[in-house]
């Protein structure tokens, strides 16, 4: 009986003892947020461009933690789909877009003087990225320009052009190998080679 | 020759063809002088570097014509004397075939150097200023990627370097540029890697080189025993890629270095042997880096051997000179046959980093046989040199799984090829490596970005919403503001209502107090600006004195009308005021009609004027049928006014506003006189007559006022101030006048005795002013204010449009348009029109005074709306007429719309003026009588009462149904008693 009752006892003050170490330990160490929520929106292209139906990327990321389908962002492409059910532990579902392609990166570009200075397309920027000032002449600093399309459409003069980025040396990067393609080492057909040497 | 080192081991490696003897045939010859050279403005990893010429200079061989950008950059020098014929896009040594900028010099074939000197004695330099010195001479990595070397240099200042290898293995095949370099020049060697010695300090100076090369070890050998450098020269057995940083170490020190780090993490330095000579030349004889050394070979070429070659030279011309036959060349290859470029274009220059060219025959270099799939035989993990898994990591590249490639230490391959070179399956491997390398920089790269945009994303999310409280705090602020003068003004109004036996009317102005002060201040502040702007333009002598002067006076008079309005709401007795109630409003909105059609006409007809055209009589004709229409309706309404109107209280302030307005106005027509009279403009005759005119119109007016203040019988104290600024006002002019004058004199200006007359009437105003002054102070007497604001209205209208003919006259006269005189008759016109209506007005005033005892009691509601509504239009055309001006572009002549503005504004000040006496006035007048509040009050009372009431017969219900249930309850509860007994009766 006494046993029973000892057995009891420390089981009692065992539950005690870890509801009040897990009780201490859920408000000391608080995650602030919702770290789901962090993790699906560092996923996102941060485009900020409302396509997904949403005003901005951290809505949507919090949208699809809560259930929304992955495959409403179109700047972030097919990969970032996949990313996402990688992560998510989801079906990839093809993206939900008119050209499912992978995008092509624009920037905004103004033409400079046909701008009027109205302003309207630096309120319409997600990120700051045009500079101006009322009645003066407007640009896009392009480093900072998302491609997002924001500033094209409050455009009063339309001068305001989504272009891709010119291939420059410091954008080009090494296409993937086609079958067929020639490389330089070839002399690894030690036959020819040897007897060039020789 | 022996080690006294031991050499280690490296893994992997292959033994590839050598191919080198052909071209250590002949000694190091010097290319030709090329006739133009390209110099792209990258040839080293980091930013490109910042032409500082233009094109059409002349530059000299060494000059420097590209600036380094950055810590990594390099300073690019011109190779050739000659002219900058282009800077722009040209095709260079680039993988993708692409263009990128370059600086293109024509030779002037005299090659002449520019004034260059090396460093006595390098010694006595201190450090930093030694390797600003090699940075300056451009030097950077010749072996491999151009790696600038004034910032392997530095690395001694935080690491501690023990080691320095110098890289001579020279390992891949064909080339033998630094094997030609080192049999011809080792003791520009070895006095280069004294110089790299004496910034690093080592402990320990290695030069690796492969057993390959005898002849160029004893050399080295030869050059060392005449040097007290102390340096161990290791021969290591040919392998390739022992020319690798990290292969080299590992062989030399037998030290790995970590994945990830540089070599200087483990205390060591490489250097090449080109760029060692480099060095040497930089310093010693101070040529910066204009030339190297350089292989052209290959089975097509005639000549294959070791040229000193200008950096820019085309490859075109290197081809021709070593008499390449083109029809037998099938691949023209930069660098050599393993980690090589194939290019196309024989324009490409050669760079800093061009050690190599193969001009290869299709028997040398066969084209690649298709690939086949990977058969895992592990032959590609057994000459990997980084111990890398490369079929591993072709898997993942082909499968584009990068984050796996990368777990595999992708980032180790050194893309030396070796794995390619014995792939049985004919894999591109290294492409592979390359591509995948590439999309993960990608990647990172759009990840860094997309953080970076979600940062700013926040950032402006953050300042939005910070804007909107701002906002916000400040719109409560407000909505409290106006509370409080709401509360205020409802007090006063209660009090007085509250209180009859203390009605008194200086409380009427208390609700308008605070705006008034308000007023009062900005005018102030307004009028300081204006004079420190006068004051500084004068201190300067700057031009515009002028019409700075104008404004100021305009401002001063505003902001004592201002002023004088505040003082006047503190003490002056209420006055109450009346208005028409017949259909005046009917009678008043055809005359705005009238007027704004009139308007219409006359833009019109200016504009047709202006424009020369046609039609113009006609379009006159119709403006004068307009203006007869417009008076008459006017007229009407005039007569219906002072008609209808019963007995009010005058309201002297509308003529004090109209005669400050019409004094501005003389003070430009003066100015603008004087500017025309100083300038010899023949229209100055005619603006004097304008302003004598103007002047009269003044004195009219004033007279007017002193009439309706002494005609007003029954009057409340009037103010005279106005006329006192009036005084003091004109007596500013009369001293300016007089100073105009005495200058004119002075400059003997035929004008003067004009202006001295000008001065003579100005005197007489004022002292005809002050005799009013005196008149007005006596015949001030207790009176009821008589209500002529909507004349006074009307006659700021027509003053308005005045203004505005006036100015355009100005304007036409100064262009000289021969429309000027018609206009003038025009003014004219509307001066007669004003001065018609101004009678009426003193008419008015009298019929007023005329009816003034009989029905003094009666006090008619104001026509406020009217009022506001017209305030709010002249707002609204003000707002219109600004907008207009800011919109139109610089340059083209605005002064008509300004003047179109400052006309709206005195008419929008006018119509505010009269609207707010007159809400004050009714404010006081219901305070005065009680009738909304009491009526409220009854209101109120009764509300309550019948609440009461209701509550009353609520309860009083509920009590009475209570009752009858109680009385049916007490019926039935008998009639059941009845029943009760009767039935116990029975059942009895
Ligand atoms: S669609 Fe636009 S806003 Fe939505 S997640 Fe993608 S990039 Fe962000
Ligand atoms: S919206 Fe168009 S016109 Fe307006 S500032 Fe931007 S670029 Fe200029
Ligand atoms: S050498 Fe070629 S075939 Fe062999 S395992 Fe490597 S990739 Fe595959
Ligand atoms: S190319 Fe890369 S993977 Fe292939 S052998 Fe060289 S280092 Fe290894």
């Amino acid at each position: 009986m006494s046993a029973v009752l000892v057995a009891v006892l420390v089981l009692l003050g065992l539950g005690l003892v870890f509801g009040i170490l897990l009780g201490y330990s859920s408000i000391r160490f608080k995650v602030e947020g919702n770290p789901l929520v962090d993790q699906v929106d560092a996923l996102l292209p941060q485009t900020q461009c409302g396509q997904c139906g949403h005003p901005g990327c951290r809505p949507y990321a919090e949208a699809i933690v809560n259930g929304e389908a992955i495959n409403k962002c179109p700047p972030g492409g097919q990969s970032t789909v996949e990313a996402l059910a990688d992560l998510l532990d989801v079906e990839a579902l093809p993206l939900d877009a008119e050209d499912a392609e992978e995008p092509i990166k624009k920037v905004a570009y103004i033409r400079e003087d046909e701008c009027i200075g109205c302003t309207k397309c630096i309120q319409a920027c997600p990120v700051d990225a045009i500079l101006g000032a009322a009645k003066q002449m407007h640009t896009v600093i392009v480093s900072e320009c998302t491609g997002c399309d924001l500033c094209v459409e409050p455009c009063p003069v339309d001068c305001i052009d989504m272009l891709p980025l010119e291939p420059s040396l410091n954008n080009w990067q090494w296409p993937a190998p086609k079958p067929g393609i020639e490389l330089i080492a070839t002399d690894r057909q030690p036959g020819i080679a040897l007897e060039v040497k020789g | 020759m022996k080690n006294t080192i031991r050499v280690h081991q490296f893994h992997g490696g292959i033994h590839p063809p050598e191919n080198k003897k052909q071209s250590t045939g002949a000694p190091i010859s010097l290319a030709p002088l090329p006739s133009r050279i390209i110099l792209p403005l990258q040839q080293h990893i980091g930013l490109p570097a910042d032409p500082i010429v233009k094109v059409g200079d002349r530059v000299l061989k060494g000059q420097r014509v590209a600036e380094a950008i950055g810590r990594i950059s390099a300073n690019i020098h011109a190779s050739i004397s000659g002219t900058v014929v282009d800077i722009g896009p040209h095709p260079v040594p680039h993988v993708s075939g692409m263009d990128a900028d370059c600086l293109v010099i024509e030779s002037d074939g005299q090659d002449e150097w520019i004034e260059h000197q090396g460093l006595p004695d390098y010694t006595q330099l201190a450090k930093p200023e030694l390797i600003e010195y090699i940075r300056q001479a451009g030097v950077a990595g010749m072996g491999g990627a151009g790696f600038p070397t004034d910032v392997k240099l530095h690395l001694g200042d935080d690491h501690i370097v023990n080691t320095l290898i110098i890289n001579a293995a020279e390992c891949e095949p064909y080339i033998t540029a630094d094997d030609m370099l080192m049999r011809e020049r080792a003791d520009e060697i070895l006095g280069g890697i004294e110089i790299i010695a004496h910034l690093l300090k080592p402990l320990h100076i290695m030069v690796g080189i492969e057993d390959n090369k005898p002849q160029a070890i004893r050399a080295l050998h030869d050059a060392l025993d005449k040097s007290h450098l102390n340096l161990d020269i290791v021969i290591t057995p040919t392998k390739y890629p022992s020319g690798g940083e990290k292969q080299l170490i590992k062989l030399l020190t037998g030290v790995e270095v970590p994945s990830g780090k540089i070599p200087a993490d483990v205390g060591i330095v490489c250097q090449n042997v080109g760029t060692t000579t480099a060095v040497y030349r930089a310093v010693i004889l101070g040529e910066p880096l204009i030339s190297r050394i350089m292989t052209v070979t290959g089975e097509s070429a005639n000549h294959k051997q070791n040229y000193e070659v200008r950096i820019g030279t085309p490859i075109a011309d290197l081809l021709n000179h070593s008499g390449v036959d083109r029809a037998q060349m099938q691949r023209l290859i930069i660098g050599g046959p393993m980690m090589g470029i194939t290019v196309t274009n024989e324009q490409i220059p050669v760079i800093k980093t061009t050690n190599c060219l193969i001009a290869a025959s299709i028997h040398e270099m066969p084209p690649q046989p298709p690939a086949q799939a990977c058969i895992r035989c592990g032959m590609c993990e057994q000459v990997c040199p980084a111990e890398l898994l490369p079929q591993q990591l072709y898997w993942f590249a082909k499968g584009k799984e990068f984050d796996k490639a990368r777990h595999h230490n992708l980032f180790d391959c050194i893309e030396c090829g070796a794995c390619s070179y014995v792939c049985p399956s004919n894999i591109p491997l290294v492409q592979y490596y390359r591509f995948a390398k590439a999309e993960i920089r990608k990647e990172d790269d759009e990840q860094r970005k997309a953080d970076h945009a979600r940062l700013r994303f926040e950032a402006r999310l953050a300042r939005l919403e910070r804007d909107k409280i701002e906002k916000e705090e400040r719109r409560k602020q407000r909505a409290i503001e106006a509370a409080a003068a709401q509360a205020a003004k409802k007090d006063a109004a209660f009090n007085k209502a509250a209180s009859p036996a203390t009605n008194n009317p200086t409380d009427a102005g208390v609700p308008d107090l605070k705006q008034l002060k308000s007023n009062a201040a900005i005018a102030r502040t307004k009028l300081r600006k204006a004079e420190k702007a006068l004051a500084n333009a004068q201190d300067k002598g700057l031009d515009g004195i002028e019409t700075l002067q104008a404004t100021l006076k305009q401002l001063q008079l505003k902001s004592e009308l201002a002023e004088k309005a505040y003082t006047e709401a503190q003490q002056a007795p209420a006055k109450s005021a009346a208005a028409p109630e017949t259909d005046l409003k009917q009678l008043k909105s055809n005359a705005a009609i009238a007027r704004t059609k009139l308007k219409k006409a006359e833009k019109q007809l200016a504009a047709a004027e202006a424009g020369g055209e046609g039609d113009i009589d006609a379009l006159k004709a119709q403006v004068v049928a307009l203006q007869a229409k417009s008076a008459d309706a006017e007229k009407a309404y005039q007569a219906a006014d002072s008609g209808t109107v019963s007995p009010v209280a005058i309201d002297t302030s509308a003529l004090e506003a109209e005669i400050a307005t019409l004094q501005g106005k003389v003070d430009k027509a003066e100015n603008a006189w004087k500017a025309a009279v100083e300038s010899g403009s023949p229209a100055a005759e005619k603006m004097a007559a304008g302003v004598e005119k103007l002047k009269e119109k003044l004195t009219g007016l004033q007279a007017e006022l002193t009439q309706a203040r002494s005609a007003v019988q029954p009057a409340a104290t009037v103010d005279t101030s106005a006329l006192d600024t009036e005084i003091a006002t004109l007596q500013g002019k009369v001293d300016k006048a007089e100073n105009a004058w005495k200058a004119a004199v002075e400059s003997g200006s035929p004008a003067a005795e004009k202006m001295a007359a000008g001065v003579e009437k100005l005197k007489e105003k004022l002292t005809g002013l002050q005799a009013e002054l005196t008149q007005a102070r006596s015949a001030v007497q207790p009176a009821a204010t008589v209500d002529t604001s909507a004349l006074d209205a009307e006659i700021t209208t027509l003053q308005g449009k005045v203004d505005k003919a006036e100015n355009a006259w100005k304007a036409a006269v100064e262009s000289g348009s021969p429309a000027a005189d018609k206009m003038a008759a025009g003014v004219e016109k509307l001066k007669e029109k004003l001065k018609g209506l101004q009678a009426e007005l003193t008419q008015a005033k009298g019929h007023l005074e005329t009816n003034a005892e009989g029905k003094a009691e009666e006090a008619p509601a104001i026509d406020l709306k009217a009022l506001k509504q017209q305030v709010s239009i002249m707002r609204t055309k003000l707002k219109k007429a600004e907008k207009q001006l800011a919109e139109l572009p610089e340059g083209e002549d605005n002064a008509s719309l300004m003047a179109e503005i400052e006309a709206l504004r005195a008419r929008h000040d006018a119509a505010k003026a009269s609207f707010d006496a007159a809400e004050a006035d009714k404010i006081a007048a219901a305070a005065s009588e009680g009738i909304d509040l009491k009526q409220l009050k009854i209101d109120a009372a009764l509300a309550r009462a019948a609440v009461t009431k209701a509550e009353r017969a609520l309860s009083k219900a509920e009590q009475e149904s209570k009752q009858s249930l109680e009385t049916e309850l007490l019926s039935i509860r008998a009639k059941a008693d009845k029943l009760n007994a009767t039935l116990e009766r029975f059942s009895d």
